[in-house]
């Protein structure tokens, strides 16, 4: 019998390959789902999700309902500008007070690392996070090791550049983890002012020019700069962030081979990467979207099928 | 096959019956126009494979449509033991819209997998009509009102027993046997 080793989706850290398998595995058959013309399951009738957004976005947000709503669960939206936190409610009573309405999963995104993990000792209820902080985005990283697989075959001895702003990014992380867990050889490469002291203790290389790091990749995945993240400035203008470090399609020319580009959106069109190289065939970034639901109807499925209602617990 | 099996069906017997539920569905559906033979995962795709050769080879119907439907994600049981339902592929690259559906399974036992593969047909368009082929029919075993119309052989045996059919590329090594519960 496989199941997933965790209850709660906290971060890549705590899975093991064979979770990754079968999150993928089950991800295929959802991804064939949501290619009917009915692309809806009853599995989780019987399943109530909030979606609790302590910070913005829209393609996660959007990923996750959507998922949900394939799988039958009934959905609840939750986002911090028009709450109660506003009037100084702790993260704990808000999600207690949700839980109260007989909600049973909880998908979370934070601005603090590590508060899905907070939650998930805290309260009773299965606990997804959908980004906490600078910290883990486990979702993304599980979709974009999956439209990587779905390229490659393999990633097995692969060699995936991760590019831009690594301090502040969360996709890096845990990109790093499942990478890693999958056998693929992980290299960065940034401005060193954009990457973390600790990146070599996690087993990656570190590079700064860019053209080196690319020319012996399998694949790239451009990050965005998180001007929203930084309180002093990282490198001296964003045109020259553009020029060192964008892709551009100079420079696939001059790297003249196979190499998929991933990016996990939102897109700074023109300084990570520039307009031809976004929407050209070696990009998947709209099927990275497109895997996302899968992904997260894959996750949610497997991790409810461990969370038992209260008369089959007793049965 | 263990010691504490026994014999249902023996290769001949199934091949037998196989091939009479091959001309079975030929006297229903003459020239397979408008039919689309399904067979559920993870067990009755064996049939449909080996049905689908026959009538290739034996009968003559150049063109069979077929599919494997897995109906995992329709099933009633799920979140309701601590077994977790993992599922299996889908092949359905065909229009079931407006055709006559052959559900085609190896065991119909309490008919829970049939009910799940009725609402997931339902997710790739309206059957003009659906029938259902077993193999065996465990015949006082059923929780829901479900009956096959083409049927191998019925079998009597107690609810916890396990009636297994073994496929193989060979014919002389399929057969069907009991696996009785030990416990």
């Amino acid at each position: 019998m496989r199941k997933l080793s965790v209850h709660h989706l906290l971060g890549i850290k705590a899975l093991q390959e064979e979770d990754l398998q079968l999150i993928f595995e089950t991800a295929q058959q959802f991804k064939e789902v949501i290619n009917r013309p009915i692309k809806k399951v009853p599995s989780l009738r019987d399943v109530t999700i909030a979606n609790m957004f302590f910070e913005n976005s829209t393609r996660t947000k959007l990923s996750f309902e959507l998922a949900e709503k394939r799988l039958s669960a009934d959905v609840v939206n939750f986002s911090a500008a028009q709450s109660s936190v506003k009037k100084g409610e702790t993260l704990v009573d808000t999600v207690n007070n949700i839980l109260a309405m007989k909600v049973d999963l909880v998908v979370i995104r934070h601005p603090h690392p590590g508060a899905a993990q907070f939650l998930s000792e805290r309260v009773s209820a299965c606990i997804i996070n959908a980004g906490d902080g600078t910290h883990e985005h486990p979702t993304q990283a599980l979709l974009d090791a999956f439209s990587l697989e779905e390229k490659l075959g393999t990633l097995q001895g692969k060699k995936i550049t991760i590019v831009g702003d690594i301090r502040h990014s969360r996709v890096a992380l845990s990109n790093i983890f499942a990478l890693q867990l999958m056998g693929a050889e992980v290299s960065l490469c940034g401005p060193p002012s954009l990457i973390p002291k600790y990146a070599t203790t996690l087993g990656v290389t570190v590079e700064t020019d860019l053209m080196t790091a690319l020319k012996s990749s399998d694949a790239v995945n451009m990050l965005r700069v998180q001007h929203e993240r930084m309180d002093v400035s990282y490198f001296p203008s964003t045109r020259e962030y553009a020029l060192q470090y964008g892709l551009t399609l100079d420079k696939l020319e001059v790297l003249n081979k196979e190499l998929i580009i991933l990016h996990p959106g939102p897109i700074n069109r023109g300084v990570e990467i520039t307009s031809e190289v976004a929407d050209s065939e070696q990009a998947i970034i709209l099927d990275q979207v497109e895997n996302g639901v899968a992904i997260r109807m894959a996750v949610i499925y497997l991790l409810a099928a461990q969370y038992l209602p209260t008369q089959a617990q007793s049965a | 096959m263990d010691k504490a099996s026994k014999i249902l069906l023996s290769p001949q017997k199934l091949d037998v019956i196989v091939q009479r539920l091959a001309c079975q569905l030929l006297e229903n559906h003459l020239d397979f126009k408008n039919v689309v033979l399904i067979g559920l995962q993870p067990r009755g795709i064996y049939l449909l494979d080996r049905l689908c050769a026959l009538l290739r080879s034996e009968h003559g119907i150049k063109s069979v449509e077929s599919g494997y439907l897995d109906t995992t994600f329709f099933r009633d049981d799920f979140r309701r033991t601590h077994k977790i339902l993992t599922a299996q592929p889908n092949e359905m690259n065909i229009q079931i819209e407006g055709k006559a559906v052959v559900l085609i399974d190896d065991v119909l036992f309490t008919g829970r997998s049939i009910r799940a593969a009725l609402t997931a047909i339902d997710s790739y368009g309206r059957p003009s009509a659906v029938e259902l082929m077993v193999l065996i029919d465990r015949r006082f075993s059923r929780h829901l009102p479900i009956q096959p119309d083409y049927l191998g052989a019925q079998i009597d045996a107690l609810e916890g027993d396990k009636v297994r059919v073994k496929w193989s590329d060979n014919k002389t090594e399929c057969l069907v046997y009991l696996e009785k519960n030990e416990a």
